[in-house]
């Protein structure tokens, strides 16, 4: 019965700040209720036994990718306009898709998942630990997709470095063969001075 | 009311769970046709309705390939954030404006 209250509390919390991050006018507001929903959602998998990936979400998204939106946010500097209401546009077309999607929930509510516990038959998840599983078989069946990942990985950030990589004209920077090419008599010039007349 | 409590929470009740987040990260992207910062956050909500239905056909069907999918998905979805970033921060230094409207240079 707890498990069901603290269930339905959590998936509030999600539906309710995604309906925060759709319709709020201010973008930074909009990057919080993702966060939000984030972290709600990692408690949601800690109920499905997946704690890795709970943590993964918790340090990837709210860590990284949420902060990169607020960064994105906040550097852009968007003006705030008013949105006018394009619901009214699509009024016929919605109304039709959300009927059906509406009869479809109910009718995943009414029926039973019997289906779904004859469908159980692998069994890789005898070890004690999750995190321990989840790399058991990270790293001998997947090990190739592992590695493509990294692949996905690295290109996306040569890719998001060359993108925002600019020059701007007349920053003084340094420039490493110039200076590794430079000869003595370039820099240092010997004069002969008489006496007193230096200065 | 308190019967209703009762209930086990079964599969159905995740699936239900992430396909409305899922429809709520489309219509987010149907709704703001402002700027592609929110397009991109809803595009964030949809992979977050994935991941929650992966997980939840993993535990029920106790197979832990759906988490090794939903940690993949992660990997793609943190990559496809900073690419879709680092366009957006070019696009607004060339244009000094992200609208989704004024996007219409290839006339497409």
């Amino acid at each position: 019965m707890y498990y069901s209250i603290l269930f339905y509390i959590f998936s509030l919390f999600v539906i309710l700040s995604s309906i925060g991050v759709i319709t709020s006018k201010n973008p930074v507001y909009c990057v919080l209720y993702l966060i939000l929903a984030f972290i709600n959602s990692a408690i949601l998998f800690l109920f499905l036994n997946a704690e890795f990936l709970a943590m993964l979400l918790i340090v990837v998204y709210v860590g990284a990718v949420a902060v990169l939106f607020l960064f994105v946010v906040m550097m852009l500097n968007i003006n705030i306009e008013e949105k006018k209401s394009k619901l009214l546009k699509f009024k016929p077309l919605s109304v039709i898709l959300g009927s059906i999607i509406l009869v479809e929930f109910l009718y995943f509510l009414i029926i039973d998942n019997s289906t779904l516990e004859k469908l159980s038959n692998t069994q890789n998840l005898e070890q004690k630990n999750n995190t321990i599983s989840l790399g058991n078989i990270l790293y001998t069946d997947f090990a190739l997709l592992f590695q493509m990942c990294g692949v996905i990985l690295l290109v996306a950030m040569i890719g998001a470095i060359v993108l925002t990589l600019r020059n701007r004209p007349g920053v003084k920077r340094q420039i490493i063969k110039n200076q590794v090419d430079t000869k003595k008599e370039d820099v240092i010039e010997v004069v002969s001075v008489k006496n007193n007349e230096g200065a | 009311m308190i019967e209703f409590l009762n209930l086990p929470i079964l599969i159905n009740h995740y699936l239900i769970l992430s396909s409305l987040i899922f429809f709520l990260g489309v219509t987010g992207i149907f709704l703001n046709r402002k700027n592609v910062i929110s397009i991109l956050m809803s595009i964030e909500l949809i992979l977050l309705g994935v991941n929650i239905n992966f997980i939840a056909f993993s535990y029920f069907s106790s197979d832990l390939t759906g988490q090794i999918f939903s940690l993949f998905i992660l990997t793609v979805a943190a990559a496809e954030a900073a690419i879709g970033l680092a366009i957006l921060v070019v696009y607004f230094r060339n244009k000094g404006t992200i609208d989704v409207k004024d996007i219409n240079v290839l006339k497409g």
